[in-house]
């Protein structure tokens, strides 16, 4: 790096190593290493002197003998006959739904709040103002408690809904029944059944399923097809053709196709005996949790989004509008595309901290991966050590995987400096 | 003519006429309402929606809070008043509940008779913080400083202090109040001896511990006068080496020793019986106190010119951002044994404090990161032109700026740290919101009690919480100094 033998250069002495500014970062780096490797070396050691003194061994076989436990709501097929691998599976599974569905609810409702926050209409603003303020400063798990207790004490128990003249009735034209022991929703069933998918170890995919994804994907790239078809033609003549009914055709028509095929429809939850039937019961766990968490975390979004529409300035639409475009395309091609900039970033570290927010679980009985492999594996075999840095990678890769999706996206709207 | 005419004029107006009224559509009340509620069929639809909103919560909620219940001695009798009261099927809130166990959400299990040592500490903690957070204002330091004087001497005198203490506290309030009008950066003496009488009030025991802490940093500090004039890294070195060598080796022996000597100690008081809002208070000043300085440190490493450095710093920053703080929390009562020499058994609540912080010091470096990104290139330039070395520059340019545009992110990292301390019901200590209120319900006479303690605690977090975010408005009006 530098040249040592240049004239007026004095010749090495350990003292450099210090006072010169060209070695103390190499010094300092050498020093800060030993310092960590001494440190983890301690740890390790420890770790392994102690693990010797109880007679433990560091290894992962407990993962295949098997779990004897019972898991409420399982994702994929499980009983306690199975594994602690599948186990940790159904609760990762569980661990994924409630995050997913969370995540899609909280944007739903920060948009909204964040939107109304920013209302002309003062009761509306207001009124988002106390319920941001409301969630955003108190905990978490009170919110998490009060909702699963709302359920667990003030929901009526099931047989409630029986006879003649029953004490409680259902909810959204009888396709929903609150009850204090799960929410039974309506499920979906088909009259045409394809059959299924077997992937192997008990999991397996309806090929109705396959087929709505595949053609929800393949409408999704005919629709960009669409659009980019749509510019080609307007930078040639000038006039950009209609396309929207051709977007809403393309991501609509197969899918309708398909129901009709299938015969898909929907069967709602009927009280037989002491209990729903039909339906999905959903436990009350999954409920609170997702509903605490969506309302928590829709409350932090609600602020993003005021935050990132407050940052556009005013001068950007005005000069929209001077050029001629309408609203919608205002708000498509000059607002939103610089709200986003400002708006993705923190949706991201929010999106994560739900994900991360979602082993609170564990105050609700819902048996995510905090439960199954953090919790009742750790107890049944002793393996601490094992299970929390299992979990701990389990979340860490969540998270990682996550940050590096949102991250793409975030590159694809951000500001193209040149 | 027009004179002619001015003349013919039987009648010239002299005075103005008092202006007409607005329309009464284009005024007061009527005019807001037009403005803000009913400017077009959109809003008057969403007004119409907020007024069946607040409806429906007042029509629900309202006999529940106008029915409260202040004096029973259990769940039961409440209902029993209410039903005498208010007619059978009525409903309402006992609050009875927070008047008979208020003092187990506020300090846990601690003895009732030293209620007053933890009251005082939490009044002191004013005190340090006052140069910290309002020195400037002067008026305001008076405000506050007074306030907490009148509050904490009142509350020690209903908590039965000892005269003795009584004293110091009013001494220390008196003599902060006194120094602050001439010198207020000397109570940074008293901030920087706090952590220590702190500590020593809430857990109590032989005062000598604290001292002989002390001892540690004052031979460092003689180490380094000594060392000076021959080597200044030997003396660094020294400074740096001796405190940690008299800590590890000799601190605990002397204060055994001094203890047998003169005995001066005070009542000790174990971490089990912490809890309730003592507890999250405890873990929450201390967490926030560690974190600041630590995610300054990794904020300044992760953006250091040394690779080593810097990568240390992002896998840090990234693995305790990755992971759920529950788990870090596991990772503390079960973990810390197996990492730790065998034998060392050190207190649960220590424990939490230290994973607290490194978690909440984690995110307090990205805030603080961004700080320092958002600062102008120019700054850096300017402090290297000036022939600064880093640190004068870190410290006199670039820290002082880059901390000021990040106050409202650590502050809202504060605020979720104080909130994630009620985490800690899930290693077994007793946090206000989960572990109390079940141990309150534990009890026959409030068996089935849930809203009353939900609503009692989420309110006062919520006060704690607002009144932060509050203050770092006002902090950010105070420090901005562009545009003024």
């Amino acid at each position: 790096m530098t040249d040592m033998s240049a004239p007026g250069n004095p010749t090495f002495r350990p003292s450099m190593l210090i006072y010169d500014r060209r070695y103390r970062s190499m010094t300092f780096q050498v020093i800060v290493f030993i310092l960590v490797m001494a440190l983890a070396w301690w740890l390790v050691n420890n770790t392994v002197r102690n693990l010797a003194a109880l007679g433990k061994d560091f290894n992962f076989s407990f993962l295949w003998s098997r779990a004897g436990y019972d898991i409420p709501q399982t994702p994929i097929p499980y009983t306690s006959d199975d594994t602690h691998f599948r186990a940790a599976v159904v609760g990762l599974l569980n661990t994924l739904i409630v995050s997913i569905l969370g995540c899609i609810a909280a944007t739903f409702v920060g948009i909204i709040a964040g939107v109304a926050r920013l209302s002309n209409n003062w009761l509306i603003a207001r009124l988002m103002t106390v319920y941001v303020e409301a969630f955003r400063n108190v905990p978490l798990l009170l919110w998490i408690l009060i909702v699963f207790a709302i359920f667990t004490e003030v929901m009526p128990p099931p047989n409630a809904f029986r006879g003649d003249d029953p004490t409680a009735s259902m909810i959204l034209f009888d396709h929903v029944a609150l009850t204090n022991r799960y929410t039974a929703i309506p499920t979906l069933a088909m009259t045409n059944d394809p059959g299924s998918l077997d992937l192997g170890a008990r999991i397996t995919f309806n090929w109705a399923t396959i087929a709505f994804v595949a053609v929800l994907i393949g409408g999704w790239f005919v629709r960009r097809m669409i659009g980019a078809w749509a510019q080609r033609v307007q930078d040639q003549t000038g006039s950009r053709p209609t396309t929207w009914w051709m977007s809403l055709a393309v991501m609509t028509v197969p899918s309708l196709l398909l129901i009709w095929y299938f015969g898909l429809h929907m069967v709602p939850p009927e009280l037989r005996g002491f209990n729903f039937t039909g339906g999905l019961n959903v436990q009350n766990g999954l409920v609170a949790l997702w509903l605490a968490l969506t309302l928590y975390t829709g409350a932090f979004i609600a602020e993003i989004v005021r935050a990132g529409i407050l940052a556009v300035s005013r001068g950007q639409s005005e000069a929209a509008f001077a050029l001629g475009l309408r609203p919608g395309r205002t708000m498509n091609l000059v607002i939103l595309p610089q709200a986003l900039r400002v708006i993705i970033p923190p949706l991201i570290s929010q999106y994560l901290n739900l994900t991360k927010n979602s082993s609170l679980a564990i105050a609700v009985g819902y048996m995510d991966i905090k439960g199954t492999l953090g919790g009742t594996t750790l107890n049944q075999t002793g393996r601490e050590l094992e299970a929390i840095l299992l979990m701990m990678g389990v979340y860490l890769t969540l998270s990682l995987i996550i940050s590096a999706g949102m991250n793409i996206f975030n590159s694809r709207v951000k500001l193209k400096e040149r | 003519m027009s004179d002619t005419h001015a003349q013919t004029v039987p009648f010239v107006r002299d005075t103005m006429l008092p202006p007409a009224e607005p329309p009464i559509r284009e005024a007061g009340a009527v005019r807001w309402l037009r403005e803000n509620l009913f400017s077009g069929p959109v809003n008057t639809v969403l007004t119409i929606l907020g007024i069946l909103i607040v409806w429906f919560l007042v029509s629900h909620f309202w006999d529940w809070f106008a029915h409260s219940i202040w004096n029973a001695g259990s769940l039961s009798e409440c209902r029993q008043i209410i039903a005498e009261t208010w007619g059978e099927g009525a409903r309402g809130a006992c609050w009875a509940v927070i008047r008979e166990r208020w003092n187990q959400y506020v300090y846990g299990f601690y003895p009732p008779e030293l209620y007053w040592r933890p009251t005082m500490a939490f009044g002191l903690l004013f005190v340090a913080l006052a140069p910290v957070l309002f020195s400037e204002a002067a008026q305001i330091r008076r405000i506050v400083l007074g306030l907490a004087a009148l509050m904490t001497l009142w509350l020690m005198v209903m908590l039965d202090a000892p005269a003795l203490w009584l004293a110091f506290a009013a001494v220390v309030f008196l003599g902060a109040l006194l120094v602050s009008e001439r010198h207020p950066a000397w109570l940074l003496v008293f901030s920087i001896l706090y952590p220590l009488m702190g500590v020593w009030f809430l857990w109590g025991g032989s005062a000598w511990g604290p001292i002989m802490v002390l001892v540690g940093p004052v031979l460092g500090w003689i180490a380094w006068r000594v060392m000076h004039p021959f080597s200044s890294l030997a003396a660094i070195v020294a400074a740096l080496v001796i405190p940690v060598l008299w800590w590890i080796g000799y601190a605990g022996e002397a204060a055994r020793d001094a203890e047998s000597i003169v005995s001066f100690s005070i009542p000790a008081v174990t971490s089990d019986r912490f809890g309730g809002f003592l507890l999250s208070v405890t873990i929450g000043v201390s967490g926030i106190a560690l974190s600041l300085p630590l995610g300054i440190v990794l904020a300044l490493a992760r953006r250091s010119d040394m690779f080593l450095v810097k990568s240390l710093a992002v896998i840090f920053i990234e693995f305790i951002r990755g992971v759920p703080l529950i788990a870090l929390l596991f990772v503390a009562s079960l973990l810390l044994n197996y990492f730790l020499p065998p034998g060392t058994n050190f207190d649960i609540i220590l424990r939490v404090i230290i994973m607290v912080t490194l978690f909440a010091a984690a995110y307090m470096a990205e805030v603080i990161r961004g700080g320092l990104a958002a600062l102008p290139k120019g700054q850096y330039e300017a402090a290297d032109a000036l022939g600064l070395d880093y640190w004068k520059a870190q410290r006199l340019i670039v820290l002082p700026q880059a901390l000021k545009i990040s106050i409202p992110g650590i502050v809202s990292t504060f605020i979720g740290m104080f909130k994630d301390t009620t985490l800690v019901t899930f290693v077994g200590l007793y946090d206000p919101l989960k572990s109390m209120s079940d141990a309150v319900r534990a009890s026959t006479s409030w068996k089935g009690i849930y809203w009353e303690p939900y609503i009692f605690v989420g309110f006062i977090f919520f006060l704690i919480c607002f009144g932060m975010s509050r203050y770092s408005m006002y902090l950010e009006r105070r420090l901005a100094r562009d545009h003024r």
